[in-house]
């Protein structure tokens, strides 16, 4: 009995918030179609529960196996891997989806309609299997199986010309960067007869040992396969979409799609150039990536100063920030410590993003106004979302005691390590720009003052999130050496786990 | 079922194929650049996903290996279900706009 329990759990522990989230699926969709439309008011409860079940199941499972030698971490045919870096990402996407959950059931253009929490959840399956990936086809079906759900979340509001545009505009910027991205695999594919990452590794190094004409069939694949993860990161210059999306998009769409898939991209560009591209490709793609995380901070930083809108100023922040974390990714070139340095700050990142717009929902639920100007009097119109908006820009900032500053520090820290210090000081004074527009909103909301100064109502599902995400960020800021631990080890195994 | 000799005469060198193939993504390419309706533009994009299928299926052939043409397999479907939603959110610009032209969605700038 015994040896038989062992091969079961070796092959369901790897995909065990897969098949979870395909239950809810089920579940939701049934709740959908036969329960009367009173009760479906429960359905973003109901989701919400289940991210969260799920996540706390993911995680226990995931310590008790993962790093145990006798688990090998692969699952459905060795095309996902487990390590402690997927468990920790998909902690996060499980997370980001729950809080969402929450959020639209505070949002007036979701509410009650089941078909957003199941874009939802099918967007969250396919970030699940992203972080994990260990195979070309499953990085492409995931990837797509995350974008087209999160196509659906972004034109949600079909009668709202913003939303629709908004839509449409993602989508059409998605599919041509993902057919880049197919192309350039399938070059890969051509160069090794290989899917598997772990099979590829080797053989890329036997290409490039062949001199300088597969190092540069590779430069190409590589420059094909960084147009759609620059896209899905929203990388200077495939970030065009970014500002639109963010404006249009209906909120709790805009949280998921700035947290959840950022995070899950990040993790499966992290996976990529650690795991596939051989030593020889260095030199090219830290090279061509720092000049990107440098371009991408500062052209992000300097458009956001001039924003009025508060959703499209964080629009153009999370450009700024996805700069901020590749160099992290650049690190990665010559130190593991830049994987822990982007999970790290990913984590960072994901709370700090959804209690912004966890404040911008409730403003907008009292106000209908997404203009920083509306803003004014904040303070004493509802003095907890103030507090919660001050936490959330500080940590965007990057200013203790947020957990933004950790992120930052560990971040520039692997650069410096790495060999990359002016990269870090291109960081640092970005990061002093970037405070001059954080500060605005927290002056708009403590010195500006409105006509009208009535309290605002902070709706109860909306108040656990920005309760979660608050004392969150404070928890990773002022104790921040557990989960950079965490992270570290984390890193560690997604060179061990390599055959 | 050819001798030796039928095959290397039949046979289309790997080569062509990929040329072909990048001839056609950059076709593929050119299109979503140029053209204006989103419709064309998804047309483009259909076409820059089976030049990377004709790759795919030319590589797996010479590599004998059966993976490339479940690449493509998988390639097919996403496709399929991308242009569902595709055209799910040209329908909805349409009703609100009566035009597909993507040169008229500004809405937003800044």
């Amino acid at each position: 009995m015994l040896t038989e329990s062992v091969p079961l759990m070796q092959a369901v522990v790897p995909v065990l918030p897969e098949m979870g989230l395909l239950l809810l699926l089920i579940l939701v969709l049934m709740h959908g179609v036969f329960s009367p439309k009173e009760s479906r008011r429960t359905v973003c409860v109901i989701t919400g529960v289940g991210f969260f079940t799920l996540m706390v199941i993911h995680l226990s499972v995931g310590f008790n196996f993962v790093g145990d030698p006798d688990f090998s971490g692969s699952g459905l045919g060795d095309i996902v891997r487990v390590d402690a870096f997927a468990v920790m990402f998909r902690a996060m996407i499980l997370l980001a989806a729950a809080l969402t959950c929450l959020m639209s059931g505070e949002s007036r253009a979701i509410n009650r309609r089941v078909e957003f929490y199941v874009a939802l959840i099918v967007a969250a399956l396919g970030m699940c299997l992203m972080v994990a990936a260990n195979d070309l086809i499953l990085v492409y079906v995931a990837l797509e199986t995350a974008s087209v759900s999160l196509y659906i979340m972004a034109g949600f509001q079909r009668d709202s010309k913003l939303s629709s545009e908004a839509g449409l505009k993602y989508y059409l910027f998605g599919a041509v960067t993902s057919a880049i991205l197919l192309y350039g695999l399938s070059l890969i594919f051509g160069f090794t007869g290989e899917t598997n990452f772990s099979r590829l590794g080797p053989a890329l190094s036997a290409l490039t040992a062949n001199g300088s004409e597969g190092v540069f069939a590779l430069v190409v694949a590589l420059l094909l396969v960084l147009v759609g993860l620059g896209f899905k990161v929203a990388v200077v210059p495939f970030h065009f979409w970014t500002p639109d999306v963010y404006e249009g998009s209906p909120t709790p769409s805009v949280a998921f799609i700035s947290t959840a898939s950022k995070a899950a991209s990040f993790g499966l560009l992290v996976r990529f150039f650690s795991i596939v591209w051989p030593a020889e490709m260095i030199p090219y793609w830290a090279g061509l990536l720092a000049a990107l995380a440098a371009i991408t901070m500062t052209l992000g930083n300097m458009l956001a100063l001039v924003q009025k809108n508060i959703k499209r100023m964080l629009g153009y922040s999370s450009i700024a920030q996805a700069g901020y974390a590749l160099i992290g990714v650049v690190a990665l070139s010559d130190t593991e410590l830049g994987a822990a340095a982007v999970a790290f700050y990913m984590a960072m990142y994901v709370l700090t993003n959804l209690a912004a717009f966890a404040v911008i929902s409730a403003v907008e639920w009292n106000t209908g106004s997404v203009q920083i100007a509306d803003y004014a009097g904040l303070s004493r119109r509802s003095f907890p979302l103030a507090i919660v908006m001050v936490v959330a820009m500080l940590s965007l900032g990057g200013v203790p005691p947020a957990a933004g500053f950790f992120g930052k520090f560990f971040l520039f820290s692997a650069a410096v390590d790495a060999g990359y210090t002016w990269l870090a000081i291109i960081g640092v004074v970005n990061a002093i720009i970037a405070l001059f527009y954080y500060l605005t909103v927290i002056k708009v909301m403590f010195v500006g003052k409105a006509e009208d100064e009535s309290r605002y109502t902070i709706r109860p599902r909306l108040a656990v999130v920005l309760w979660v995400t608050g004392v969150g960020i404070l928890l990773m800021g002022t104790l921040a050496s557990p989960w950079w631990r965490w992270a570290v080890e984390a890193s560690q195994q997604l060179t061990v786990m390599l055959p | 079922m050819f001798t030796e000799l039928q095959e290397a005469n039949f046979l289309v060198p790997t080569s062509y194929y990929v040329i072909l193939s990048a001839v056609l993504f950059t076709i593929g390419v050119a299109g979503v650049l140029i053209r204006r309706n989103a419709i064309l533009i998804f047309m483009s994009i259909e076409l820059m996903l089976n030049a990377a299928n004709l790759a795919f299926v030319a590589f797996a052939r010479a590599f004998q290996d059966l993976s490339g043409q479940v690449f493509v397999f998988f390639v097919m479907t996403v496709a399929a279900s991308e242009v569902a939603v595709g055209l799910a959110l040209i329908v909805a610009i349409f009703r609100s706009r009566k035009s597909i032209d993507i040169d008229e969605l500004h809405s937003m700038e800044g």
